[in-house]
């Protein structure tokens, strides 16, 4: 089923061109801020105007994500930044986000409702930012999951784990294979969390947080903020920006309602989408950044975007190598299980990795040839599964 | 003859004449008289602390108390009972205060009442104490000492199956020391002035009945008459003013030469 | 398989005692249509009027018609775990200190989904029952038990932190002059509790039962007069330490209305013991039952009304005491939430007349007192806060619900 009704069944999406993705900028993160989300995010925007040798006020499109803003929303940013955009988007949805303000922002910038757009998204970080925000993450989570343990997140997707693992025969050690590579993708980053090597026993005889989700299945939420600039490609070539094209995007929410437990994430009702409006197959991708809130998400994504079928992720993570030289790049900058998750910015890390290993700019090391690149996202775990869910192929120009 | 009441009370202070409390502690757990069920009882002693120098009242401390007018040491007025309710002057606000100081006599039957719980006062047993201490003079108090009071508060109200077991004297030695004797008014230590079983006697509650009929007082729950000498005791039992009131509990003093 | 519950040892005194927590307790107002099932040991989830679907969690739309007619019905309580975790480690204080708890994905034969705290008993990919509970929040959650009883099942910890087992508790029945009194005491003796404190006033006034009650090896009489304050306060101060469960067992029960009464006394003493009593009883003993509430396995737990069901609407020919059980009722309320912070359950127990003899003269259906003392004794196992006992209990309740004006007139007659 591929998620579409019969209404859709002989639309063709519209391509993306005239517009382009540049500019990657990540605010190095910290573990713990006393700074708002505000500081974060308007770092972020400041470095973007900076690089792109832009005045704020040429910046007419804005999308802002984050989860520690409150009471604000992106409106209380325009006057708090002092910016006056004619587009203007608060989007919510974690770890989509940052697909989710791709696909906004390119269709303004075609459309001439914007020129050029601010994709800014970062969280503060505080001692206690992050038992706030699972308290009341949610209506469904406030009433049926929250007073069940109070595990968070955690718990959530341990019992995803169990069911993935108990369903399709995932050992720990798959799980372990994907951290470690990461891992060593993260070495060279100097402001992420984890900074050492993560051996297999490491690994293994990590603290159980919610069986069978261990320390490094984890990520360290921290403060930190990640932007990327959409705008007309002639734009970017006027200020000498180094930019990538969009050659695909899916997006979806609440899919598969009627699994028991979550298996398959949105991207696997559209995906043949993905892959025919960019025109390409799964085998002519260069590397891939998924979004990596726990391993076994990643392993989904992995069948998920195409790259191997449903339930075959154990077998895939077993024959492939992820580090960014490796037989399948992957999460080339550390992903979130290295580098910290910044809140609402992870949904926005693999995008801007994506951008600079496209553009050759990488901070790690890079990725041979990166011609073509898929980055996906994920999150929103409402009641008991990820709602939200997207992905873009990008090209380098 | 004249007589000073300014030496009196030196005397007094001068502990010549000596003051004894028959008075019971108005306190929660004493025992009130128990009617049947479906009537009206009698409210026992409560307390409410108002303040006690604390943020209800920070300097002070006092209490709210509530009680029924026979709660604990009380005085019985005439009006309280059926057959004394048409006399002149017969509630505790408009009986003559003159009267609230009064002589009395004390008829010890304490050995018999610690043999049986039901002992009857009759008229050859007072005769029997006039025979030693002299006949009663008119005015007096004729106070019934069984050492009741002494008893825990079990023993005291001696509750059974049928009704409480207290002594208490029977209906023809009531009438006799009303007419024959001119009483004041009949005093008991146990909750009544009547028997436990007085409602069998023909009248029912006979001291009650006759007493107060011929306007004459009660005092119950008295305690400390074993320090009373027979004869030559002065007794204070003033009552509290209470509009048409048919008694109240009070303190009864008794002054010894 | 879970291990019997040990009876506790003697506190150490100088040991600090550990405050009472609780899970967070703020649900959607919808959602606490799961709470009023709880409260009643009901099994009930929100059931479309328009297309039958069983929906949780709770909401406001279909999420297969979109209908907005979503009453919440009672619906077959089994299902399979299909997914369980171990909660190792939580940021909630509550559940901090009380890991590793088990929870997990249960579905239900009706159809939804439910994230379940579990009992030690169940087994992934096995059946299961579920139980609406309230947690020390107060809030609903669900509790997945295993398909039948097992040996011991009231004693799993998870479990007992939602009930209020009086197993090895220390109880206090405070009135048992009565036969009410007594068959509570019984009663409670017989579910295990270890001391049963029984409350009597004016012990110079005997009354029957009294040898019965000094039999029962449990039993151990105390003063205790419901119309003294000083008399309260002092229980309190001697043995409030050691009494987890209060069950107020003082009646004031006359035939009679408002208007055709003639003087006070009677209404008079019905407010003191009922009203006021139940007052001291809050004042006395609340303060150290919460404070309590965590206080081991015989952590303080309830505080027990006894209540005429017409405190919920009057019943004139009982007019008077019906109107003192009405003011004990608001009192229960406003207490439920005074002691909500300890993780202390009030329990509210209706009934109609009882096979007592100041309802001599009311035809049956009564509740007897052995009845409603077992009523009593198995709802504070269940942890529940609103129990009906009785025909007449479960008539009235059921009447009230669809037209409370229709009621008022019918106790008329």
């Amino acid at each position: 089923m591929n998620g579409r009704g019969d209404m859709a069944s002989n639309t063709k999406r519209k391509s993306y061109d005239g517009v382009v993705v540049c500019l990657p900028v990540t605010i190095p993160y910290r573990r713990y801020s006393t700074n708002s989300a505000h500081w974060w995010l308007g770092r972020a925007l400041q470095e973007l105007t900076e690089r792109a040798k832009l005045r704020l006020a040429d910046i007419d499109g804005l999308a802002v994500s984050s989860f520690t803003l409150a009471p604000d929303t992106a409106v209380g940013l325009t006057q708090h930044f002092g910016v006056s955009p004619r587009w203007l988007d608060h989007i919510p949805f974690g770890g989509a986000s940052g697909i989710v303000a791709l696909r906004r922002a390119a269709r303004a910038v075609q459309a001439g409702d914007a020129d050029i757009v601010a994709c800014i998204a970062g969280d503060t970080n505080h001692v206690d930012s992050f038992r706030k925000t699972l308290s009341n993450f949610s209506r469904f989570a406030q009433d049926a999951v929250y007073p069940y343990g109070s595990g968070g997140a955690n718990a959530s997707f341990a019992l995803i784990t169990k069911n993935y693992m108990n369903l399709y025969g995932a050992k720990r050690e798959d799980f372990a294979k994907i951290c470690i590579a990461q891992r060593d993708n993260a070495l060279p980053i100097p402001y992420a969390m984890m900074k050492k090597k993560l051996t297999l026993d490491e690994y293994m005889a990590a603290r159980p947080i919610a069986d069978p989700i261990h320390l490094f299945d984890c990520v360290m939420p921290c403060a930190g903020a990640e932007a990327i600039l959409i705008c007309r490609e002639d734009i970017a070539k006027a200020q000498k920006l180094p930019y990538v094209r969009i050659l695909s995007t899916i997006e979806r929410h609440n899919a598969f309602g009627s699994d028991p437990i979550q298996i398959r994430g949105g991207w696997a009702a559209d995906i043949s989408d993905l892959w025919s409006m960019a025109g390409l197959r799964p085998d002519a991708v260069d590397f891939v950044q998924t979004y990596d809130d726990y391993p076994v998400i990643v392993m989904m994504q992995f069948e998920d975007l195409g790259f191997c079928k449903k339930g075959e992720g154990p077998d895939f993570v077993r024959s492939r190598t992820f580090t960014n030289d490796g037989s399948f790049p992957h999460n080339t900058s550390g992903g979130q299980l290295s580098v910290g998750q910044a809140g609402a910015g992870g949904g926005l890390l693999g995008m801007v990795e994506t951008v600079r290993q496209l553009i050759n700019e990488p901070i790690g090391a890079p990725v041979r040839n990166a011609r073509i690149g898929v980055v996906s996202g994920f999150g929103m775990i409402n009641y008991d599964r990820g709602l939200s869910s997207g992905a873009a192929i990008l090209a380098r120009a | 003859m004249t007589v000073d009441v300014l030496s009196f009370a030196r005397a007094i202070a001068a502990g010549q004449i000596r003051v004894v409390d028959l008075t019971q502690t108005l306190s929660p757990d004493f025992p009130t008289i128990v009617l049947p069920p479906e009537l009206g009882q009698c409210a026992p002693f409560r307390m409410e602390e108002v303040s006690r120098y604390d943020e209800r009242g920070p300097a002070w401390y006092w209490n709210n108390i509530s009680l029924g007018e026979h709660t604990g040491t009380h005085f019985d007025a005439p009006i309280h009972w059926i057959s004394g309710k048409d006399l002149p002057n017969n509630a505790v606000d408009t009986i003559d205060v003159a009267k609230f100081v009064a002589p009395a006599v004390v008829i010890d039957c304490s050995t018999e009442c610690a043999a049986n719980p039901d002992f009857a006062l009759t008229v050859p047993f007072v005769e029997a104490w006039e025979a030693r201490h002299g006949k009663i003079e008119p005015g007096h108090w004729v106070l019934l000492r069984t050492d009741w009071s002494k008893q825990d508060f079990a023993g005291y109200a001696n509750l059974r199956d049928d009704g409480a077991h207290t002594p208490g004297p029977e209906p023809a030695v009531v009438k006799w020391l009303v007419e024959e004797r001119d009483v004041h008014g009949f005093g008991t230590e146990t909750i009544g002035t009547d028997l436990g079983q007085g409602h069998h006697f023909n009248p029912p509650f006979p001291a009650h009945f006759y007493m107060h009929g011929k306007g004459r007082f009660g005092l119950q729950c008295l305690t400390n008459l074993d320090l009373l000498p027979p004869k030559g005791a002065v007794i204070i039992a003033a009552p509290l003013k209470i509009k048409q009131g048919s008694g109240s509990p009070l303190r009864v003093l008794a002054l010894l030469s | 398989m879970t291990e019997p519950l040990i009876r506790p040892k003697r506190r150490n005194p100088l040991q600090r005692t550990r405050n009472p927590l609780g899970p967070q307790g703020v649900r959607s107002r919808t959602a606490h249509g799961l709470t009023a099932a709880a409260a009643e040991g009901r099994f009930a989830l929100q059931v479309c009027e328009d297309c039958k679907t069983v929906i949780y969690p709770p909401r406001d739309c279909c999420p297969s018609c979109l209908s907005v007619r979503l009453p919440f019905r009672d619906v077959a309580r089994g299902g399979v775990l299909i997914a369980e975790t171990t909660v190792q480690t939580s940021t909630d204080p509550y559940f901090r200190e009380r890991t590793p708890w088990r929870v997990g994905t249960v579905k239900l034969d009706a159809g939804p989904l439910i994230v379940a705290h579990l009992h030690a008993d169940t087994q992934e990919g096995r059946r299961v029952r579920l139980d609406l509970k309230l947690d020390k929040s107060g809030s609903a959650v669900a509790m997945a038990l295993p398909e039948k009883d097992t040996p011991n099942m009231a004693d799993d910890p998870h479990l007992r932190e939602m009930t209020c087992d009086p197993k090895f508790r220390r109880v206090l029945i405070t009135d048992g002059r009565s036969p009410i009194g007594q068959a509570m005491a019984k009663a409670f003796a017989e579910a295990g509790a270890s001391i049963v404190f029984v409350g009597i006033a004016d012990p110079w006034k005997p009354f029957p039962g009294l040898d019965a009650l000094r039999k029962v090896a449990a039993v151990e009489i105390v003063p205790l007069d419901l119309t003294d304050t000083e008399s309260v306060t002092e229980q309190a101060e001697q043995n409030g330490a050691r009494i987890d469960i209060v069950v107020n067992t003082a009646e004031h029960v006359r035939a009679g209305g408002i208007v055709d009464r003639h003087g006070m006394t009677i209404v008079r003493e019905q407010i003191d013991i009922r009203y006021l009593g139940l007052v001291r009883l809050a004042q006395a003993f609340g303060p150290i039952l919460r404070a309590r509430g965590a206080d081991g396995t015989n952590a303080a737990a309830a505080f027990v009304n006894l209540l005429s069901v017409h405190a919920l609407m009057n019943w004139p020919a009982y007019g008077s005491y019906s109107a003192a059980e009405a003011a004990c009722l608001s009192a229960a309320q406003c207490m439920r939430t005074e002691l909500r912070p300890g993780g202390i359950k009030v329990m509210n127990v209706f009934f109609g007349p009882l096979e007592t003899e100041w309802f001599q003269t009311v035809p049956p259906p009564k509740v007897a007192p052995a009845t409603l003392a077992r009523a009593v004794v198995r709802g504070l196992q269940q942890g529940l806060e609103d129990v009906f006992v009785g025909d007449i209990a479960d008539d009235i309740r059921a009447r009230l619900a669809v037209n409370p004006k229709a009621l008022e007139r019918e106790l008329a007659s």
